[in-house]
C-alpha cells in the first residue's frame, strides 16, 4: 500500500493552514452618524477585512512552502497513526520512521491523521504558523474537529478517483479488445468459398472477446482444397496472438507444399522459436480433391474428425505431436475418400469438453450422436449448437468453440450449371427471373422459390439500370448452379458495383417524408436470400445469390 | 401486363381492384389511383390479379400510403399471396396497411 499526503485539491499540503488557523483581525469600531451610512461603512469595513485576510492567506506568500512526502506501505508511521488520538507534535512520532524524518526535513510541526471508518485515509501535515506562534489547544481542537469532516470527504474523493480510473482502464481494455477482435477476424475466412459439389459450413464462438481457435479453407494451385482447423492452448489475447501467427504460417506453408504432413512439420519448426512457454497448438489439415473426394489428412494432436456416412459415424484417425512443443516432430499423411453424401465434422474441444451443471462433459458420445442424425452440414452445425446449449444451460462457455462441416454432394462439380445472357433493356429483369425459376424448378420449396425470384429480379434490374446503365449493347450475364445443398445465381454486369442504398429503408421515415420512398431493392435481396456476395472479375461485376436447398433454421419462409 | 385498376364504393370504402404488375410502369396508374381515392377515408386495395411487385412497386405503394395517412385515411389490402404478405411484413408495410385474408393462406 502506498499512501500519499493529501490536501483538498492538489494532493499537497500547504504548511500554514488556511482559515482555520488564522486569527481574525479585530472588528472596526469607528462610529457612523446615520443608519444607512452606518450599514455602508460596515459593509466596506467587512470587505476591507476580507481583502486583508486574503492577502494574508495568499498561497503565493513567500513564507508558505509545501510539504510533500510519500509514505511507504511498510512505514511504522502508518501503524502509529492508525491509533493516534488526534493532532500530534512531530517530536512524538516514531523516530525510526523514514516518513517522519522527511516530514521533519520539510519543517512539519504538527501531523493530523485523517481516519474514517477505522481506516487511515490520509495525513494532514502542518508547518510553523505564519504568525510564528505555537499551535494552541484551541488550534488543535479545531484541527481535530476539521479532520473528522475532512477524512470522510477525502475518502469519498479517493473512491471516486479510483472508480474513475477503473472506468477509464475498463474502457481502454474494451477498446483494445475490440481492435484485437477486428484483427483476429482478418485471420478467419470472411466468406466460405463455394466448392463445386461440396458445401462448407462453419461456426466460431470464442469464450472471450477473442479466442485461440481457428479454421481456414485454402484453395491450392492444383485445384485441390486445404481445410485447416486448430486450437491454441489458453484463451483470450495470448491465444489470439498465437492463433494469428499460426494461421499466417499455415497459409505460407500451403504455398510451398500441398502435403498435410509437410505443412504441419514446417509450421511446427517455425512456431517453436516464437511460441511462449507452456503454450502449444493442436491442428489438423485435410487436402481434398473435389471431383473424387480423395483426401489426405494429417493431425497434430487435434480432435479426430467425424464422418457421417450412410447412417453410420466413423472417425478419421491420425497421430502427431501438437505444434510448438518439440522440434523435429514428424507427421503422417493418411489417405481416405470422402464419399458422396458424406458429412465431415471438424471441431475443437470447446464442444466435447463443455460441462453441464452437474460437472459432466458433453463428450465424444454426444458429439457422435449429433453427427449421426445430420442430413446436411448446416443442419449438423445447428444441431450441435442447439444440443450443446441445451446440455450446458446455466453454465458459462468454458472454451472457444469451432465447428466446420464439409458435405460432399451427390454430384461433384458444377455439373448442373446453366448460363444465359439478356440485353440491358428496361423490364428485362422479369425475363431473367422467369428463366432462373425454370432452371431451378423443383430444387426449392415454393415459397423459397418466390423469394429467390424476387431477389433475382431486383439484382437483374440493378445490373440493367445501374451496372450497364441501360446500354443495350451490354448484356447482363447470368449463371445458375445447382448442387445438392444450394442454388447459386451469379448476375454479372459491366459496372463498378451495386449502387449501395445509402440508408437502411425505414418505413416510418419514408411515411414522414424524411427518406425517399424508393431504396428497397438491396434490402429485399438481403432479406430474401441466404447469402449475397459481390465479386469483381476483370471488368465484370458479379452479384452472387445463394439459397440453401435444405431447410434449416433461418431459411424457412 | 402493366397495371390497370378499377374502383367501386362499398359501404363508405373505396375499393381499388388492381390488375397486372406493380413496378416502374405502374407509376402513372397509381397516380390515378391516388386521385380517385383522394376524398376517401377508407381504402381497400385488392391484389387478387397482381402477379408481380418489385421494389419500385413497394415504393409506389408507400407513396400512396403516405398520402392516405396525411389525411388520416386507413388502407387495407386483400388478395396478397403469401410471398407478398411476407414482403409486406419484412418492409413493415403491414404495420400500416391491414392485410385481410391472404389469397393462398
Amino acid at each position: 500500500m502506498t499512501r500519499t499526503v493529501e490536501s483538498r485539491e492538489d494532493g499537497k499540503v500547504v504548511t500554514d493552514p488556511p482559515v482555520v488557523l488564522t486569527r481574525t483581525p479585530g472588528v472596526a469600531t469607528e462610529p457612523a452618524p446615520r443608519r444607512g451610512a452606518r450599514r455602508r461603512a460596515a459593509k466596506e469595513a467587512r470587505a476591507a477585512r476580507k481583502a486583508a485576510r486574503r492577502a494574508e492567506l495568499n498561497p503565493t506568500d513567500s513564507r508558505a512552502t509545501t510539504i510533500e512526502v510519500r509514505i511507504d506501505p511498510g512505514d511504522p508511521l502508518l501503524t502509529f497513526l492508525q491509533d493516534a488520538p488526534g493532532p500530534l507534535e512531530i517530536k512524538t512520532l516514531p523516530p525510526t520512521s523514514p516518513a517522519v524524518a522527511r516530514l521533519r526535513e520539510q519543517g512539519a510541526q504538527v501531523v493530523v491523521p485523517l481516519i474514517t471508518s477505522g481506516e487511515l485515509v490520509g495525513v494532514l501535515a502542518l508547518g510553523p504558523r505564519l504568525s510564528e506562534r505555537t499551535y494552541t489547544r484551541n488550534d488543535r481542537r479545531l484541527l481535530d474537529s476539521l479532520t473528522r469532516y475532512a477524512a470522510p470527504a477525502l475518502r469519498l474523493g479517493q473512491v471516486m478517483r479510483q472508480q474513475e480510473n477503473e472506468v477509464r482502464d475498463r474502457e481502454r481494455i474494451e477498446q483494445e479488445l475490440h481492435v484485437a477482435q477486428l484483427v483476429q477476424q482478418q485471420f478467419l475466412p470472411a466468406e466460405l468459398p463455394e466448392l463445386g459439389g461440396w458445401h462448407v459450413a462453419a461456426f466460431y464462438r470464442p469464450a472471450r472477446t477473442v479466442g485461440g481457435d481457428f479454421y481456414d479453407v485454402i484453395q491450392l494451385a492444383d485445384g485441390r482444397v486445404m481445410v485447416v482447423t486448430g486450437d491454441v492452448t489458453d484463451k483470450g489475447i495470448p491465444a489470439a496472438l498465437v492463433m494469428a501467427s499460426t494461421t499466417a504460417l499455415l497459409r505460407s506453408a500451403a504455398e510451398v507444399t500441398s502435403s498435410p504432413s509437410e505443412v504441419l512439420r514446417r509450421v511446427n519448426e517455425l512456431l517453436i522459436p516464437q511460441i511462449p512457454m507452456n503454450m502449444f497448438v493442436t491442428c489438423q489439415v485435410l487436402v481434398i480433391e473435389l471431383d473424387t473426394g480423395r483426401t489426405l489428412f494429417a493431425n497434430a494432436g487435434h480432435n479426430l474428425p467425424y464422418i457421417s456416412r450412410a447412417g453410420q459415424v466413423v472417425q478419421l484417425a491420425a497421430r502427431g505431436m501438437p505444434l510448438g512443443l518439440m522440434p523435429g516432430s514428424r507427421y503422417d499423411d493418411v489417405e481416405t475418400v470422402i464419399e458422396p453424401d458424406d458429412i465431415v465434422l471438424l471441431y475443437s474441444d470447446g464442444i466435447t469438453e463443455q460441462h453441464d451443471r452437474a460437472g459432466e462433459m458433453f463428450g465424444f458420445g454426444r458429439t457422435g450422436e449429433v453427427v449421426a442424425g445430420a442430413r446436411s452440414g448446416d443442419e449438423l452445425v445447428d444441431r450441435a449448437i442447439e444440443s450443446l446449449s441445451a446440455f450446458s444451460v446455466g453454465v458459462e462457455q468454458e472454451d472457444d468453440i469451432t465447428l466446420v462441416t464439409l458435405h460432399r454432394g451427390r454430384s461433384s462439380g458444377y455439373h448442373d450449371t446453366v448460363s444465359f445472357a439478356v440485353p440491358s433493356i428496361a423490364g428485362g429483369e422479369r425475363d431473367v427471373m422467369d428463366r432462373v425459376a425454370a432452371i431451378v424448378e423443383g430444387a426449392l420449396p415454393a415459397r423459397r422459390l418466390e423469394d429467390l425470384k424476387t431477389a433475382v429480379s431486383e439484382t437483374a434490374m440493378n445490373a440493367i439500370e445501374h451496372g450497364n446503365r441501360g446500354d443495350q449493347n451490354l448484356d447482363v450475364e447470368v449463371v445458375v448452379r445447382r448442387t445438392a445443398e444450394s442454388i447459386t445465381v451469379d448476375v454479372a454486369d459491366f459496372g463498378r458495383g451495386r449502387r449501395s442504398e445509402a440508408d437502411i429503408p425505414d418505413i416510418d421515415l419514408k411515411l414522414a417524408g424524411l427518406q425517399a420512398p424508393r431504396g428497397w431493392g438491396l434490402f429485399l435481396v438481403r432479406e430474401l436470400t441466404d447469402r449475397v456476395e459481390e465479386i469483381t472479375d476483370g471488368d465484370r461485376h458479379i452479384v452472387r445469390l445463394v439459397m440453401h436447398t435444405t431447410e434449416h433454421e433461418g431459411n424457412e419462409s | 401486363m402493366s397495371l390497370t385498376f378499377a374502383t367501386e364504393e362499398r359501404g363508405g370504402t373505396i375499393v381499388v381492384h388492381l390488375s397486372g404488375r406493380i413496378d416502374r410502369d405502374a407509376t402513372t396508374a397509381f397516380e390515378e389511383v391516388a386521385a380517385s381515392t383522394s376524398a376517401a377515408t377508407d381504402i381497400e386495395l385488392v391484389f387478387d390479379d397482381v402477379d408481380y411487385i418489385n421494389s419500385t412497386g413497394i415504393a409506389i405503394i408507400v407513396g400512396l400510403l403516405a398520402r392516405a395517412r396525411s389525411r388520416r385515411a386507413s388502407v387495407h389490402a386483400t388478395g396478397l399471396t403469401a410471398h407478398y404478405v411476407h414482403i409486406f411484413e419484412i418492409t413493415r408495410l403491414s404495420d400500416f396497411i391491414e392485410i385481410v385474408q391472404p389469397a393462398d393462406a
